[in-house]
This record gives C-alpha cells, structure tokens and sequence, in this order.
C-alpha cells in the first residue's frame, strides 16, 4: 500500500469541524483543503462536488460526514463502491446517531438478523 | 439443469485416465475453497458484531466531544473557531493502511499517525479558556482514535463480504457444473469403451469360428488328397511292372 501516510477528511456542520482541526487532522495547502463545513446556505451540488474531489484524490484514507449531509447526497453515496477512502457516517450535534440511516449499519443489522 | 452435460471427449483410455485426473483436482479444489470460505465467514460474523457495538457507543462519545467543544466555545473566544480555520494547517494527526491477511484475503487496517513534527500545543493567541480547549482537544483526539478504529472495521467487513461472495461463487461452480460435468464424461468414457471391448470380443470369436471351419475343411481335403495318392501311387507301381515286363525281346528273363 501506499508509504505515505494518509490524510483524513471531513464534511459536516461548523462544530464537527472545529473539533476536527483541534485535533490537528485538518489540512490545507495549495490544492484545496480537506474539509468542507456544510450550513443550511450550502448547495447540495457544491456537496456533491467536494465529496467527488475528496473521494478521488489518493491521498485521503478516511472521509467522515455528519449524518445529515450524508442524507442530503444519499444517491451518490449508495452508488460509491470504492476501496478508498472509507465513508465514515458520524452524527452531528443537532442531529443524533440514526443506525437505520447508517448505509453500512443497516447491512450489519440485517446480517447480524436483528 | 446441467445434470446429464458431459464434454466432448474422445473415448480412449487415456483420455480416460486424463479425466480421472481432472476430476480428483476438482473436488480437492472444492474441499480446499469450502474451508476458505467458512473461515472467512466466521471472521465475518466476528467482525460484525464489533462493528455494531462500536458503532453505537461512538453516537454516544460523539455527544460527549459536541458537548466539551461547546464548553470550551463558551469558556474561551467564541471567535476562536474562526481563527482556527484562518491558520495554515498541516495535518497532525494522519493515518497509515496495513495489510491484514485472513485465509488469504488481504483486509486494509487504519493505523493513527501523529506527526509530531508540526507544531503540538498553539495557543490560539486567546486571554482565557485555554483549559477547556485543552480539555476539547483531548476529548476529540480519543473520539478520533475510535474514529479510526471504526474506518478499519468498515473497510474490513467491505472487503470481506466481497471476498466471501466471490469464494461462494466458485465453490458453487465447482459443486453444480464442473463435478457433474467430469463425472458424466468418465461415465461416458467407460461405458463407450465397456461397448468397444464386448465388440471386440464378439468380433474375435466370429473370426476364430470361421477359421476352425474353414481348418477343418483344408484338413479333409488334405486328408481325401492323400488317400487318393496312395492309391494312385500302388497303382503307377503295378502298371510299371507291367510295362516292364511284356514285349521286350532282349529280355531274356
């Protein structure tokens, strides 16, 4: 696999995204930056658009994203069959973990029987 | 459905015994995918349980880590958030991927990397709070570390689930085409060569009956020959004699 250690990435409300900088897992340089903070003004187009660019660069090993942006470009993410990076669907302050909406929880459910 | 199907074959003994051959391989083969396929499987089941349980704990961690952040946003500069997004950034905390190896499935593992090299502890340049940021901070590199746990076990069971279709697929081949398929052709094999030798044998004993007789026919023949030159030969002795003796005048006996 790659030598280079991989970035992670984030989409998702300004307070999901705070704590990820103060983790220090934010990254920014002259590309673009790895992350992208979703408010009610943005544009689910520009969603789309970032989640495409994130998934498609290499360098990315994890992509997390709150649960209510997930919900908003659902269609998108049903049809990402990719390796790389993991789709990692975390609940935000206002919206609360929801397994059933969860993609990969509802298989687990599902298998597991319950 | 494909029950009674069998390959073109030539119906020798050799081809036979290649048949023979093909059929052993395809049923170690089988054996040997069969077992790779439980072993995955229960690798499986074990890893789904792990990722329903951490799945759920971390909404509840998630809460925890909103919740000091919005301490820390209320004890410091609520403008801090903006600073934070100002600075350049390199990324501290990265992850690296390793390679697991189940029954020779190779699964992708997280590993947390810090970057010790960037700059740890910024201030901020904030007058107060700077313990509850501390605090925040904290709280949200252990939610990370779950994080990534999390990411691992996601991509594992991805790459499980692909791997066990696939493995099924081929142990189903083998079990209802290739088996049946070779199984039927040996079938085919002997029983065509079964045919062949009692042609044989029914050809072998049609050709030695027309020999004895026609032996048997030369040998009479043979025999009335013989008599017939016996004779024959008493005869020419007595009519030499005969000529012999009569009207010869120099023979005085």
């Amino acid at each position: 696999m790659a030598e280079v250690p991989k970035l992670l990435a984030v989409m998702g409300d300004e307070d999901t995204v705070t704590g990820f900088l103060l983790a220090g897992a934010g990254h920014r340089d002259a590309r673009s930056a790895n992350y992208l903070i979703v408010d009610g003004k943005t544009k689910t187009s520009a969603i789309v658009d970032k989640f495409k660019e994130l998934t498609s660069r290499d360098d990315v090993g994890i992509l997390l994203i709150n649960q209510n942006v997930a919900e908003e470009i659902r269609e998108v993410l049903n049809l990402y069959d990719q390796m790389y990076p993991t789709i990692l669907e975390i609940p935000s302050k206002d919206h609360p973990y929801s397994a059933e909406k969860d993609y990969i929880m509802k298989r687990v459910m599902h298998m597991l029987g319950k | 459905m494909s029950g009674n199907q069998r390959e073109n074959a030539f119906p020798t003994r050799q081809v036979l015994q290649i048949y023979k051959k093909k059929a052993k391989g395809a049923q170690k083969g089988y054996d040997l995918l069969k077992k790779k396929s439980d072993a995955l499987t229960v690798r499986f089941r074990a890893l789904l349980k792990q990722i329903y349980s951490t799945k759920s704990s971390m909404g509840d961690e998630m809460k925890e880590a909103s919740f000091s952040l919005a301490e820390a946003v209320w004890a410091a500069d609520s403008k801090f958030k903006y600073k934070l997004i100002d600075k350049p950034m390199d990324a501290r905390i990265r992850v690296r991927v390793q390679n697991d190896n189940v029954a020779g499935v190779r699964l992708p593992v997280f590993e947390k990397m810090t970057d010790q090299s960037a700059a740890a502890a910024e201030a901020y340049g904030l007058a107060r709070g700077g313990k509850e940021i501390e605090k925040c901070t904290k709280k949200w590199t252990t939610l990370f570390e779950n994080l990534i746990q999390l990411a691992s076990l996601q991509t594992s069971f991805l790459a499980l689930d692909e791997a066990i279709k696939v493995t099924n697929r081929r142990v189903n081949a083998l079990d209802n085409v290739v088996i049946p398929r070779t199984k039927n052709t040996i079938k085919y094999i002997e029983s065509e060569l079964d045919e062949l030798e009692r042609e044989d044998i029914f050809r072998i004993k049609k050709v030695l009956e027309v020999k004895r007789v026609k032996e048997a026919v030369e040998r009479s023949e043979f025999m009335a020959f013989q008599d017939d030159a016996a004779a024959s030969s008493a005869a020419d002795q007595a009519n030499m004699m005969n000529a012999y003796d009569t009207k010869d005048e120099d023979v005085i006996f």
